[in-house]
């Protein structure tokens, strides 16, 4: 370990991202008093410029991969990739917002504070080499995600969210922390990469049953924090009551950073007692897939079905990181970009629909949507479309993949059920077009309201991602893949 | 750029168009729809012209480049003798349907006609992929716009014939692509023609218990689609609440994307696999055609009745496929194409009827020949050619299936043709009910033909008659390439089996056969 403690420039460049965000969190929180309530645009336009900022010094700091702050932080492309993409879910979850704010009469100055304080937290996920930064930019995630699954504090359906969340975050996280405890006091450090040079080389027989638990122990975390199975239970009852702009930014960004930690853990630190974990996640993977699927397709509530569609999700990438190689890396990767994109676009329709006090969120509210706003409709379409997997969409390939890569691990029967799985819930996705294009019109339909700027922009732009995934999947595919060897 | 690649792009282009036409022009989008088709249908007859006045290799019109980097998937499109066939029946019935359609869809006129032409596209598309992953692109692309077509336009119960519809497909296709990614890991790419060779000369060799279960991957997703007995519960639903022309397409082509894919690809890939399995899949393809004749003789509804004289006809082409003979191979495409014709042409002569009485009980008519005699004769020929009568079409797929079974076991034969007969007892009975008789008050007001109903049918009788007469313009190029895929699997055969049937081919070589060998000599 080098001596040298004093941060370079370097380290700081590497680092610019968290600080920009935490900078322009810092800033709205400061102005807030200063400008009042009503200039509410000009909170919502200090955490674009943030975002936007955040995202060319993530992309910059690529240049100069490498390690930084003595090992605790580490920028290669996939922490880049990460980094892109929650900032990504960033700013299309601040464009779908704002709305939503009004039409609640919510303040926004701390929504978007706190926002952007989760998503820092996330950047730091994405770039921890070392398990107490990853404890740190989870929690910090988590603690202002907590809040803002109850920020409209008047809701019953929003506190409900928010202190399930918070209870069975808190008590999933301490689960984490102990096992971070126990591979410290195995192998006596935090370090990724040096946890796993002990585990190849020094680990004893009894050593490797510790680290094994901490392994455990550390996946009741993280499988609560994407919500694989047998750790969902929270995510339909938060998914539900949460806002529905949270809802949009819960179910892509935490979900992916957490995805990306979970990786970087297993497969860097615990890569060396596969063996150990990987029925497991094996077995995680199908039991999240199976719940996820026919759960869904009871809901009448979209959200909640939507809720249980993410557990879906969640249980496909866990098959690719079932697959514990470097294919299934990129293609885990690959399938949460293009999650966050169709998931953003479908919670963003949402948003719009359900109108104040989110008073129409049932699948047969839709009736008569795709006549009565033909755009919107048709964007969504392409949404369901991509998470059912029809070609053409980014969601075809995600799942094309993820089961590639478990071919390529021999996991065939986890991918024949995985992939007859996808068939099931071709039924509950179908059920939305149904109601939209095949019944008439309800009451729903007489107060719509056209598409507000900022959920068209978001709608336009995550179509357009989900085709340019499912049309030319190389444009990303070729940096995941070129970005997917953790071990180095 | 091909003409192959024009025919395959056009109808995806006229679908982006459609879409940004205004949706009051309804009269516009239904000219520019059938001016589209029409014209995607002569680019396409351009494609017969190698093998009409050429000489043309194993494919032609080929184009391939990578679409994909990571994994190799290639943009591999060509033809052969059975691809062109099945492109030239989508093109064709995809204007006809256009016609069809433009009084009897009234509502959501723009969507429909796009989503029709994106059809076209994705049909087109199946037909001509040598990429397997293309294939499957396609394969699954056309499911979206006919869940579509049927679930808004079709009858009554059209929401749940158009999920079961999508469900049953998408079910198979899961299994389908497991097979494709095992493939693609084992042989490294998914060029059909590259793993076929790979297959054949060993360099790709899965075991036997792996092709077994490969063959069943692609086989169930197939005969879903086909739809093999007992997988058929789909079809009638689907059939009987698609709007006409929905049914027409799904009769005509849909269907012929399973038999397809057994012939191009279960068959030449797993030669042993469907070689060892053919007894089951024989057997079931005969118990399809007996039990779907036999329920559509008790059929009230006549689109019920057509869409279970479906079943039973593929059975047909099931039966030719798995005889592994080259008259079966030539029959069954050739009874594909047939049905394509016939079946089309019976759903459009049903829906004739239905825009008359809006019904589709048999029940509600009786006496159509009085008031509309011309109608009634189109449909007499159309419902003779279902039949299998001389001289129109149905008749030399089946004979030649029957031939080629027969060459191999006469039971089979005898059981299928069985299907036959019952296929005269229930056109013939559907016919005299319909047709003849006293026409009640509501039939008796019945108009004649029109012009645009003329322009329809006349085309479809004419092919009827021209492919039950000549059918020299067909077989040549269908033959050239079935015994592509047949030399292989014939390879794989027991010895004596294939002698004994060998024998059997010189004694009672067909008519058709002997002249063409005097042609080569």
């Amino acid at each position: 370990m080098p001596a040298n403690f004093a941060p370079t420039a370097l380290d700081y460049l590497r680092f610019l991202p968290e600080i920009l965000l935490i900078v322009a969190g810092t800033l709205i929180m400061v102005m807030e008093p200063l400008l009042g309530e009503n200039k509410r645009n000009a909170f919502s336009s200090i955490t674009l410029v943030g975002l936007i900022a955040a995202l060319v010094a993530a992309v910059a700091a690529n240049d100069h991969p490498g390690l930084s702050f003595s090992n605790m932080l580490i920028v290669d492309g996939f922490a880049t990739f990460f980094r892109v993409l929650v900032i990504g879910v960033g700013i299309f979850t601040v464009l779908s917002s704002s709305q939503y704010l009004r039409r609640e009469h919510a303040a926004s100055a701390e929504y978007y504070a706190l926002l952007l304080f989760s998503i820092s937290g996330q950047c730091v996920m994405a770039t921890a080499n070392e398990l107490i930064m990853i404890f740190i930019g989870l929690e910090i995630s988590s603690i202002a995600t907590y809040i803002l699954a109850g920020y409209l504090r008047d809701d019953k359906r929003n506190n409900e969210a928010a202190l399930k969340y918070f209870l069975l975050g808190s008590f999933a996280t301490a689960f984490l922390l102990y096992g971070i405890a126990w591979i410290y006091g195995s192998t006596g450090s935090t370090n990724l990469t040096e946890i796993r040079n002990i585990l190849i080389t020094g680990g004893g027989a009894h050593s490797l049953t510790l680290a094994g638990t901490a392994a455990a122990l550390m996946f009741v975390g993280f499988a609560f924090k994407v919500s694989a199975a047998p750790f969902q239970i929270w995510a339909p009852d938060v998914y539900q009551g949460a806002p529905a702009p949270v809802t949009l930014f819960m179910s892509a960004g935490p979900k992916a950073a957490a995805f990306a930690v979970f990786m970087r853990v297993f497969i860097v630190a615990f890569g060396p007692i596969t063996n150990r974990w990987e029925p497991f996640v094996w077995s995680s993977a199908l039991l999240t897939m199976v719940i996820g699927n026919f759960a869904a397709l009871m809901q009448t509530n979209i959200k909640r079905l939507m809720a249980y569609s993410s557990i879906a999700h969640a249980g496909y990438v866990m098959v690719a990181i079932a697959a514990h190689n470097q294919v299934g890396v990129a293609a885990a990767m690959f399938y949460l970009a293009a999650y966050a994109l169709m998931n953003i676009g479908a919670f963003a329709v949402i948003t719009h629909f359900s109108r104040q006090g989110e008073k129409y969120v049932n699948v047969d509210d839709l009736a008569g949507l795709g006549w009565k706003q033909p755009a919107t409709a048709a964007l969504f379409s392409i949404f369901l479309l991509s998470l059912i997997g029809v070609p053409l969409t980014g969601g075809f390939f995600g799942k094309f993949y993820i089961f590639k890569a478990a071919l390529d691990a021999n996991l065939v029967w986890l991918s024949i059920l995985g992939l007859l799985n996808g068939a099931v819930a071709a039924y509950y996705y179908l059920r939305i077009l149904v109601v939209m294009y095949m019944h008439e019109p309800g009451e729903s339909m007489v107060t719509l309201e056209p598409l507000s700027p900022g959920i068209r922009t978001t709608l336009w732009a995550a179509a357009l991602g989900t085709l340019i995934l499912g049309i030319f999947p190389s444009l990303l595919l070729n940096f995941a893949t070129s970005s997917s060897a953790l071990v180095k | 750029m091909t003409l192959l690649d024009l025919v395959i792009f056009l109808p995806l282009a006229a679908f982006l168009l459609i879409l940004f036409l205004p949706k009051e022009h309804e009269e516009g989008i239904r000219r520019f729809s059938l001016v589209a088709s029409l014209a995607i249908f002569v680019a396409s007859l351009g494609l017969i012209g190698p093998y009409w006045f050429g000489n043309p290799g194993k494919f032609v019109f080929e184009t391939d480049f990578q679409w994909v980097s990571s994994p190799n998937i290639r943009y591999h499109v060509a033809v052969d003798g059975i691809s062109l066939w099945l492109v030239l029946l989508t093109t064709l019935l995809t204007p006809l349907c256009v016609l069809v359609s433009w009084k009897s869809v009234q509502k959501r006129i723009k969507e429909f006609f796009a989503f029709l032409l994106l059809l076209e596209f994705g049909l087109i598309g199946v037909f001509c992929s040598f990429d397997l992953f293309l294939f499957f692109v396609f394969w699954e692309v056309s499911l979206v716009p006919m869940y579509f077509l049927i679930g808004i336009w079709g009858h009554e119960r059209r929401i749940y014939a158009a999920v079961k519809f999508f469900l049953y497909t998408m079910a198979g296709s899961a299994l389908m692509l497991v097979g494709i990614i095992y493939l693609y890991n084992q042989a490294g790419t998914f060029d059909y023609a590259k793993i076929l060779a790979g297959l054949q000369n060993g360099s790709v060799a899965p075991s036997y218990p792996e092709q077994l279960l490969l063959f069943l991957a692609f086989f169930i997703a197939f005969a879903i689609k086909v739809p093999i007995f007992p997988l058929h519960t789909w079809l009638p639903d689907a059939h009987v609440e698609a709007p006409t022309a929905g049914s027409v397409m799904l009769a005509s082509v849909m269907l012929k994307m399973g038999t397809y894919g057994l012939l191009r690809f279960c068959v030449p890939m797993f030669p042993k696999a469907a070689l060892n399995c053919s007894g089951w899949i024989i057997t079931l393809a005969i118990i399809g055609i007996v039990y779907g004749a036999l329920v559509a003789l008790v059929q009230p509804n006549m689109k019920k009745l057509v869409a279970y004289s479906s079943v039973s006809h593929l059975g047909f082409v099931v039966l030719g496929i798995f005889s592994f003979t080259q008259q079966g191979f030539d029959g069954a495409v050739y009874q594909m194409l047939s049905h394509g014709v016939s079946t089309g042409a019976l759903f459009i002569m049903v829906g004739f009827l239905y825009e008359r009485r809006h019904s589709l009980e048999i029940d509600a008519y009786g006496g159509v020949a009085t008031p509309a005699p011309r109608l009634a004769i189109v449909f007499m020929i159309t419902m003779l050619a279902s039949i299998g009568l001389p001289m129109l079409n149905n008749f030399v797929g089946e004979f030649l299936v029957l031939q080629g079974t027969a060459l191999i076991n006469m039971w089979w034969t005898a059981f299928a043709a069985v299907g036959v007969i019952l296929s005269a007892c229930y056109m013939l009975w559907l016919y005299q009910r319909v047709c003849f008789g006293k026409a009640s008050g509501e039939v008796s007001g019945f108009k004649d033909l029109n012009l645009r109903e003329y322009s329809i049918s006349i085309p479809l009788i004419l092919l009827m008659l021209w492919m039950g007469t000549f059918t020299q313009s067909f077989i040549p190029s269908i033959s050239q390439s079935t015994a592509v895929i047949l030399g292989p699997v014939d390879a794989k055969r027991d010895v004596h089996v294939r002698n004994a049937m060998h024998g059997a081919l010189h004694a009672q070589q067909s008519p058709l056969r002997a002249k063409e060998s005097a042609d080569a000599r």
